[in-house]
């Protein structure tokens, strides 16, 4: 038989039976709309995350006192207080580290700030006036503090504009003073509403030199971050390389095992988030792939049920001259277009779902987020139906071919 | 030559051990061109050896030659290949499929063959036309009368112009007057149109209609005999 005509008949076959048809291959339908509705979250999510960390400029590289964690164990080391200040005068020597651009020390914690009987409790930040070019910042009113403040240990904050709403509301707060741990500190400058940059919302934020923050607000002589800038991208590594070198024998150690810091870039960064988006995603697209299974088994329970009801049918086909394999052909095309359907409307479904997820973490949520199609995802998906059509369309098909004529003929 | 030759034909179905005869050594000839009615009551075996003529169901014992070849020696695909090309059905439940036209259900036997698919239209409309239906081209079998589904089954039987048309009870299904119908044209394809006609039946009168009348009686031949005064269709069909 002509394989367009097996097509047309198991067409035929199918539109006998529609509502039947329709409710079979809902769960596949379900099946991969969930698949592709996850792969289509899970890239959204990883662009998004991307993002916040290209937001923080790509050549940026970050130095964190301690071990790196490289399991649960290692947690506790995380915390340490092995980023002095005559490391941060070493890495400033070109001598040391050529490629770098620029170094910045980061101090940050929790506390409490008041206006008059107004309190809140930001994020402090204690940084170098560098921090506006790393993140992008800018005040909207006054001005950032000055290397000058630095070297002073000046009194003065930025804050951020969450904190400016909650502590002043409507008040003009330039030049009024707050209160961080029972000192006062001048505000110099408001930055304007940013949202969230590299999983910091300096919204929420109260900036001060970081000499101030070391010494009023923490009491501690050493510093939580370095934050550095490579002169270029290409040369990331040689910089990271050098800030190693330095750093070591700073602190008198020969053995790499036993640093007591360690030295992440974005690309490093980048790639272990959108790895672990990437293992959750496949994660749950195979806990979605269950119920492809469920739905497979639905449709060769329908496909048995179908051939026991078109006994005569078939006894009929092959009194009139079908082979076997025309019989098989004709009840295994019916599962795979069963199923090929059903792909094809999961992933209309899946897509359509996914586009009303992105407009909702846009408007309502808002999240930076972009809608993101999984054409791969889309072509395994076709892909993976239709393989489910062969393989729970073979069975029945078989019992189909296998019917005897006469035995057919007399079914009633 | 006869274009089917059974000698010695025997059918015992084996159910659970038990052995059952249904056909205990048939032997007859059907010439070209002949129209032959099998009659039996029920039981006979009549039905068992139309299936066994008709490559439907395989015989236990003696010889079938169809067309002058054993028919033991038939491949599968050869066997579907003669069941489409060369054996027209007629069944008493007519069989045709529902929810398909008349015009589909006519070319369904083309679908199976080598004839290429330019041709489909004109030869099921030159098989619908030879029955009288061509004016029920689009109509689905739910809109037919019992007669009309019977002659729409008889042309998708003449589609592909087969040597011998197998028809098992065809008025069996049928009133009087759609009876009387359904012979006639089976009487006319004979006459008109010299086609084979193998007929089963359990009435007289319906087999009256044919050359010759072959009684099968517990699975053997009581009698084969010509009929003096063949019954015209319009000289009063008796049901």
């Amino acid at each position: 038989m002509i394989f367009s005509y097996s097509l047309k008949t198991a067409v035929t076959g199918l539109k006998t039976n529609r509502s039947r048809s329709l409710l079979t291959i809902l769960g596949i339908v379900i099946g991969i709309a969930a698949i592709i509705l996850i792969m289509s979250l899970g890239q959204g999510a990883q662009q998004l995350i991307l993002n916040q960390v290209q937001g923080m400029g790509s050549k940026t590289i970050i130095v964190i006192p301690g071990r790196e964690p490289k399991g649960p164990s290692d947690a506790a080391q995380v915390f340490s207080d092995s980023l002095k200040i005559r490391d941060f005068e070493l890495l400033q020597n070109k001598e040391n580290v050529p490629t770098l651009g620029s170094v910045m020390p980061l101090l940050f914690t929790g506390v409490s700030a008041s206006y008059g009987s107004e309190t809140y409790r930001p994020t402090i930040f204690g940084v170098s006036p560098l921090i506006q070019r790393i993140f992008d910042l800018s005040v909207s009113e006054g001005e950032f503090f000055s290397d000058d403040d630095v070297r002073a240990r000046a009194n003065v904050v930025v804050i951020g504009s969450k904190v400016k709403e909650q502590l002043f509301g409507e008040r003009f707060a330039l030049g009024e003073k707050i209160k961080i741990k029972d000192r006062s500190f001048r505000v110099i400058g408001i930055m304007p509403s940013k949202g969230q940059v590299s999983f910091f919302n300096f919204d929420e934020a109260v900036i001060v030199p970081y000499t101030t923050a070391q010494q009023y607000v923490l009491g501690i002589k050493y510093f939580h971050r370095f934050v550095a800038e490579a002169v270029s991208q290409d040369l990331i590594a040689q910089t990271v390389a050098d800030i190693k070198v330095t750093l070591r024998e700073s602190h008198k150690i020969t053995d790499p095992d036993k640093d007591d810091f360690f030295v992440q870039t974005q690309e490093d960064l980048a790639a272990r988030l959108g790895l672990i988006t990437q293992v959750l995603t496949l994660f749950l697209a195979a806990v979605a792939a269950i119920s492809l299974v469920v739905g497979g088994i639905g449709i060769m329970n329908i496909m048995l049920v179908s051939v026991t009801e078109r006994t005569r049918e078939i006894g009929l086909r092959k009194s009139i001259g079908a082979t076997d394999r025309d019989i098989l052909m004709q009840f295994l095309l019916e599962a795979v277009l069963l199923t090929g359907t059903g792909g094809v409307t999961g992933i209309i479904l899946g897509g359509t779902l996914s586009i009303i997820c992105a407009f909702i973490l846009t408007n309502f949520v808002g999240l930076a987020w972009s809608f993101q199609f999984p054409f791969f995802g889309a072509f395994l998906g076709i892909v993976v139906s239709g393989v489910i059509g062969l393989v729970f369309g073979i069975y029945p098909a078989k019992q189909a071919a296998r019917k005897s004529p006469m035995e057919a003929l007399r079914y009633e | 030559m006869s274009l089917i030759e059974v000698k010695n034909v025997t059918k015992i179905y084996t159910n659970e051990g038990v052995e059952t005869p249904a056909l205990r050594g048939v032997s007859f000839g059907v010439k070209k061109g002949e129209f032959v009615a099998i009659m039996g009551p029920s039981g006979s075996g009549k039905s068992t050896l139309l299936h066994i003529l008709g490559f439907l169901d395989e015989h236990t014992g003696g010889e079938y030659r169809f067309e002058g070849k054993n028919v033991k020696s038939y491949k599968p695909e050869e066997i579907s290949n003669i069941r489409n090309s060369r054996m027209g059905f007629i069944f008493q439940a007519f069989n045709l499929l529902p929810r398909t036209t008349v015009l589909e259900n006519v070319k369904l036997p083309l679908l199976y063959s080598d004839v290429p698919p330019e041709s489909w239209d004109a030869m099921a409309k030159k098989a619908l036309e030879s029955v009288g239906m061509l004016h029920r081209l689009d109509h689905e079998p739910a809109q037919l009368s019992g007669g009309e589904k019977q002659r729409v089954a008889i042309a998708r039987a003449l589609v592909l112009e087969p040597s011998v048309i197998f028809a098992d009870e065809p008025t069996g299904n049928l009133d009087s007057k759609s009876g009387k119908m359904v012979i006639q044209t089976i009487q006319n394809l004979n006459e008109q149109h010299g086609h084979t006609i193998i007929l089963i039946t359990h009435e007289t009168s319906t087999a009256e209609h044919a050359q010759r009348i072959i009684r099968v009686m517990d699975g053997a031949i009581e009698s084969d005999t010509k009929v003096t005064h063949q019954r015209r269709a319009d000289e009063g069909y008796v049901k």
